[in-house]
């Protein structure tokens, strides 16, 4: 018995621990919906882990939509086309292009697999400025498009899907299928794509949070402020509230973190409402190496 | 297997189909862009007598550049500063989280994830309030308790500061990477050391951590990619404090405002073509650590 007891103790001392490290990840986000509630001179004023007087989180939601002629809509507006367009194209030819690497061989197809392996490895921020160099070339820049192109290349969308695939979809049932007389892409129309759906969730998902949360590249491509997505937009009144501009009241740093928070919810929400997926898609990528 | 020419030709095709809309976005997306960069990086404009071809002048400049050069050093030492703490941190979270000992560890999990759906940006705002010198929270608690006020964006410390940041974000997402690694051992492993008697310690030290080590080097990967693009955090901070994250902080940022500020688009494609370059080189680097480490 006497193991038992040092178990417990052992557990307890995990436990502990644990809620440390809990505390250091949910500290921030705590710290951004009390502050998100407060007034301008209470944020200063008042300790900053817990609500203080005047309740102002209705205010402050207030200004965040209407100053300069409710600009944050437009910023979440864009943010949702660039996320559901980049994302969704992504999502596509990534299932579309494991699915033809994981179930055909042609010449070249190891060669070329190979060199989407490599190019995992190249940075997106180092290929951002060379593909604003062509935009610009091609007058694309300023555009929608100028965004939602460049998320559509997803390297690590393709090898997610191919290892998804290799285990998803039974080699055997393709057979049965060609016996049958179904054309390839009648199989894979009525067969292989209901197997690969929780792959393309999970690739959508983590593309989606990609395009979300990008910063560099709509901040060279975009200069126009409705063009701009959420982070971009933010980053600008970051700028203001700590140069003083925004509004005359000076209640522009309430402002940005109330926009943050705003921000910052679809997200959560989605996350939790999809677990499933993404811990099912950065686990493909980790037991596969 | 029998060949079957026909068919086998048709396949061919079908699979070649399934690809091509890939292969498209791959080349105009990614290939041109590179080439038209590498092809703008051996130019320079002047303003008296317009474009000339320099060769690899451009990649000479940068080489001896002290802004790109210090740049690369402070990337260079985030990675070897933040990485070792952030994968420390993740392991320990995953093994605790795996063990079975740990009440709620679903919802740890879901907790340690939270801030990878922050983006960037938003971290940068959060966290520079809280390093704030002000009204910061160690500031606050400072008027309380019997410990001196830190100015966390001070020159020596923005390093660690902006570790800090990345950490918070990353360290859930390489955990589930690695938690998910962890919960594909075969658990006839444990029973085995179980019954002679190892101790869950023990158990986590010769068995979970060996097997944990494709996937830890999975995420260093990442973290290589990840350090040495490092742009949105300090150049976000830069509004808090002009003077520590200038406009050469990081490579990154130094390309940016070459193309941006100064203009300079010929000298601004040879630096992302050099950046690059080194990332790939870190890569294959630490691929041939690993291989070695694994043959020994």
């Amino acid at each position: 018995m006497a193991s038992k007891r040092a178990v417990q103790k052992n557990s307890k001392l995990l436990q502990l621990m644990m809620l440390v490290a809990a505390a250091y990840f949910l500290i921030p986000l705590f710290w951004l919906v009390v502050a998100s509630t407060k007034s301008m001179s209470s944020l200063y004023n008042s300790f900053g882990m817990w609500f203080a007087s005047p309740f102002s989180l209705f205010e402050n939601v207030h200004k965040v939509f209407t100053l300069s002629d409710g600009i944050f809509l437009h910023w979440a507006k864009n943010s949702i086309v660039y996320a559901v367009g980049g994302a969704l194209g992504a999502a596509i030819i990534s299932t579309l292009t494991g699915y033809g690497f994981s179930k055909y061989r042609f010449r070249g197809s190891n060669l070329l697999f190979g060199l989407v392996l490599v190019t995992i490895m190249v940075p997106t921020t180092a290929l951002a400025l060379p593909t604003y160099l062509m935009f610009v070339k091609f007058h694309l820049v300023n555009t929608t498009w100028a965004v939602i192109l460049p998320s559509l290349v997803s390297p690590i969308g393709v090898y997610l899907m191919r290892v998804y695939c290799d285990s998803a979809v039974p080699q055997t049932l393709l057979e049965a299928g060609r016996i049958d007389g179904a054309g390839e892409f009648r199989i894979f129309r009525d067969i292989s794509v209901r197997m690969l759906a929780p792959g393309f969730v999970t690739v959508l998902l983590l593309s989606i949070i990609g395009v979300w949360n990008n910063y560099l590249l709509p901040l060279m491509m975009v200069s126009v402020a409705e063009l701009q997505p959420l982070t971009v937009g933010l980053s600008v009144w970051n700028l203001q509230a700590n140069a003083g501009g925004g509004f005359v009241d000076g209640s522009m740093p309430v402002v940005l973190i109330t926009a943050s928070l705003i921000t910052v919810i679809p997200l959560m929400l989605a996350f939790l409402l999809l677990q499933r997926f993404w811990e099912n898609g950065l686990s493909a990528g980790a037991v596969k190496e | 297997m029998a060949r079957q020419p026909r068919g086998g030709r048709n396949r061919e095709r079908a699979g070649l189909l399934f690809i091509a809309p890939f292969l498209l976005v791959f080349v105009t997306l990614f290939m041109t862009p590179l080439f038209y960069a590498g092809y703008l990086s051996v130019w320079k404009q002047t303003l008296v007598g317009g474009n000339h071809f320099v060769g690899f002048a451009n990649y000479a400049k940068a080489l001896v550049d002290p802004a790109f050069r210090s740049g690369l050093g402070h990337v260079a030492a985030f990675f070897f500063l933040q990485v070792p703490v952030m994968l420390i941190l993740s392991i320990s979270l995953a093994l605790a989280i795996d063990s079975g000992k740990l009440r709620g560890a679903k919802v740890y999990r879901i907790i340690a994830f939270l801030p990878y759906a922050v983006p960037a940006v938003v971290s940068s705002v959060i966290w520079g309030y809280l390093y704030g010198p002000n009204f910061g929270l160690e500031a606050q608690l400072s008027q309380f308790l019997p410990i001196p006020k830190i100015n966390f964006l001070s020159s020596t410390l923005a390093l660690p500061s902006l570790a800090n940041i990345v950490t918070w974000e990353f360290a859930g997402y390489n955990m589930i990477i690695l938690y998910a690694a962890l919960k594909s051992i075969s658990t006839d492993l444990y029973e085995a050391a179980a019954v002679d008697g190892a101790g869950a310690i023990r158990i986590a030290w010769s068995i979970k951590l060996p097997a944990l080590r494709p996937a830890i080097f999975l995420t260093v990967l990442f973290s290589v990619i990840g350090s040495f693009q490092l742009f949105t955090e300090p150049y976000n901070l830069a509004n808090i404090a002009p003077m520590v994250f200038n406009n050469s902080y990081t490579p990154n940022i130094y390309a940016y405002s070459t193309s941006f500020t100064s203009l300079d688009q010929n000298y601004a494609a040879a630096l992302s073509f050099l950046l690059g370059f080194v990332v790939i080189i870190m890569s294959g680097a630490l691929r041939l650590v690993a291989r070695n480490r694994k043959e020994s």
